[in-house]
């Protein structure tokens, strides 16, 4: 395991206190994509803080290649690399400076750095605007350039906090690919993220996170298997009293697993059963059926069923 | 036997790991200051430059005595005070525009502190570099105000160096404890209260901080001259008078190191502890 948290607790002393991480135990292991989904607040930056050695736990460990970040952080940080949630990029250099004096802080000769600095450029398709100021660069071009630093004295972890926050789809389809990328070097990567997409597109295993605490830790696959529906029917009902009666009498139709009532109908999770859908749409007619959604099961359907809630909110 | 070499080679190589990380923090500071040389410059310049200008050489060239204040302030001596208080101010004020100022906006706005915190280095070497190279900038800053004070006033002024070794004491000294006064304003106060700690800190240690007169001449206010022995400026004026002015009086050499290495030991340790509550959550 390259990084391994241990029953890890963070109390934000104030009036009154904030638990922001709760007992979390997580374990990563070498050269995977691992995801922390969780809505807001939920205590991912936090955790990431502490992995980073940004901030000290109130309690709980967490080992990084085995050692204790919080009792070694300067040797610790040789095998982090961190982007985090806003631009840290130095305005004073340019994007080629920024990477460079990266490498010289972590003990390279010029010479070394020079040519490591040259290499990510190339990698992250960044040569172009070397010489430019992190000013200048959108939003995904800045977000490249923090990971090729991160990266830039060769971490074997990569901490990443939503990285994707605030990017055009573009740029973000973009981004996954340069972390994609780094698999293929080794490097392991733990990222946050509050859009269940970016869970499922890239990550190998996803934990999700609420309130401080794990709910569930798998792959995206298998947590949306644990739902137990191939289908997931969304109706939307004129009469409201349908949300409570209907519920019933949808429940004993051959083939569906659950119903729950939604803020404006019911939603049916569903097997792939011929004539399912035909069936419920006439139990749910005299209840003044408006609309109809059918979607497949998604990490925000997990994230769902096992809080009430929806992810962003 | 094995272990006990093993642990010594490696905190060796810890320790150059540290020296390495110091060195690249501290060369990219060079690098940009010789980037940004000529806006430093101007900055350093300015205010003694104008200064210089109104109190001695407008004034004394407005003749009569009663239309001259700085005659009778000190006699024609004045520019020969003024002298050290400048390259004083100026150290002083370079501490505030090395450190204080863009930490304040750092921990605000940019957050590129982030990245050299994350430096394999233990992070309050992080701010001890900061400090360092203040200083480096508020010794190039006297350096630079000295032959404008030489030069530029009308009246002459009488300076030598007395002791060159105590001379580069007082410059290291000051200008390593203004770094560590900016690290200490930088850290504790608020991103968006800078702009009134100038107001409410820079500038009244400044002008009581025995600049523009020296520290005996507030013998008959007794109670602003045990006052003023609180303020960290007072021991860079007085201490380059004792090192460049000493045909005039001047606080006691001993006792001016002494109460630098006091304010530093102070103030580091206070800037230290302000920058590790602000970047370690
Ligand atoms: N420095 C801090 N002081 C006090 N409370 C904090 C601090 N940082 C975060 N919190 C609180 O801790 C909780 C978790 O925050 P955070 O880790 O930033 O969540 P996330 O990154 O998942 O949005 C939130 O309730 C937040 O308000
Ligand atoms: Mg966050």
């Amino acid at each position: 395991m390259i990084v391994q948290i241990e029953h890890l607790r963070k109390v934000y002393d104030g009036k009154p206190d904030v638990v922001a991480v709760d007992g979390i135990d997580l374990s990563v292991r070498e050269g995977e994509i691992f995801g922390l989904l969780g809505p807001n607040g939920a205590g991912k930056t936090t955790t990431i803080s502490i992995c980073t050695t940004r901030a000290l736990p109130s309690s709980g460990r967490v080992l990084i290649a085995g050692m204790d970040v919080v009792a070694h952080p300067a040797i610790s940080r040789r095998e982090i690399g961190v982007v985090p949630q806003y631009n840290t990029l130095d305005r004073a250099c340019t994007i080629f400076e920024n990477i460079h004096f990266h490498c010289l802080y972590f003990g390279f000769s010029r010479a070394d750095a020079t040519a490591r600095t040259r290499e990510l450029l190339e990698q992250f398709h960044l040569t172009e605007r070397a010489g430019a100021r992190p000013q200048q660069l959108s939003g995904g071009l800045a977000q490249r350039v923090q990971i090729a630093r991160a990266i830039a004295h060769r971490p074997k972890v990569l901490f990443l906090d939503e990285p994707s926050a605030g990017l055009d789809p573009q740029s973000r389809i973009a981004l996954w690919d340069a972390v994609r990328a780094l698999r293929s070097q080794g490097i392991t990567v733990v990222l946050t993220t509050h859009y269940m997409e970016e869970a499922d597109e890239l990550c190998e295993r996803v934990a999700i996170i609420d309130h401080g605490k794990i709910l569930v830790e798998d792959t995206p696959a298998a947590l949306k298997a644990s739902v137990g529906a191939g289908k997931i029917y969304e109706l939307d009902l004129h009469d409201q009293k349908g949300r409570v009666s209907l519920p019933a009498s949808l429940g004993v139709l051959d083939g569906i697993t659950a119903v729950e009532q939604t803020d404006t109908g019911v939603r049916v999770f569903a097997q792939p059963v011929d004539g399912l859908l035909s069936e419920v749409v006439r139990t749910a007619d005299p209840f003044g059926l408006r609309d109809l959604t059918i979607t497949e099961p998604s990490l925000e359907t997990v994230f769902i069923r096992l809080t009430g809630r929806e992810l962003r909110e | 036997m094995a272990t006990a070499v093993l642990t010594t080679s490696s905190s060796v190589t810890r320790q150059q790991q540290y020296v390495r990380a110091f060195a690249g923090l501290f060369l990219r500071d060079l690098f940009v200051l010789r980037r940004e040389l000529l806006p430093f410059v101007i900055r350093v310049c300015m205010n003694p430059l104008l200064f210089l200008f109104v109190f001695t050489v407008i004034m004394p060239h407005m003749g009569s005595a009663a239309m001259n204040p700085t005659a009778s302030m000190a006699g024609a001596n004045f520019s020969t005070i003024l002298l050290p208080g400048l390259m004083a101010v100026a150290i002083m004020f370079s501490g505030i525009a090395a450190v204080a100022l863009p930490l304040a906006q750092e921990f605000g706005v940019t957050r590129e502190i982030d990245d050299r915190v994350m430096c394999p280095l233990p992070v309050a070497a992080v701010a001890v570099e900061k400090i360092v190279f203040s200083a480096l900038q508020s010794m190039i800053a006297a350096a630079i105000v000295f032959p404008m004070a030489y030069y530029v006033p009308a009246t002459p002024v009488v300076a030598h160096v007395s002791s060159w070794p105590f001379l580069l004491t007082v410059m290291v000294l000051s200008s390593l404890v203004s770094g560590a006064l900016g690290l200490t304003i930088g850290t504790s106060v608020k991103p968006q209260q800078i702009g009134l700690i100038f107001g409410v800190v820079v500038m009244p240690i400044t002008f009581l901080g025995c600049v523009y007169y020296p520290w005996s001449a507030l013998t008959h206010m007794r109670w602003l001259q045990i006052g003023v022995l609180l303020n960290p400026i007072v021991y860079m004026s007085e201490g380059l008078r004792g090192a460049l002015t000493t045909g005039l009086p001047h606080m006691n050499n001993a006792l001016v190191l002494i109460m630098l290495c006091v304010f530093l030991v102070l103030l580091t340790s206070l800037g230290i502890r302000g920058f590790l509550r602000r970047v370690i959550g």
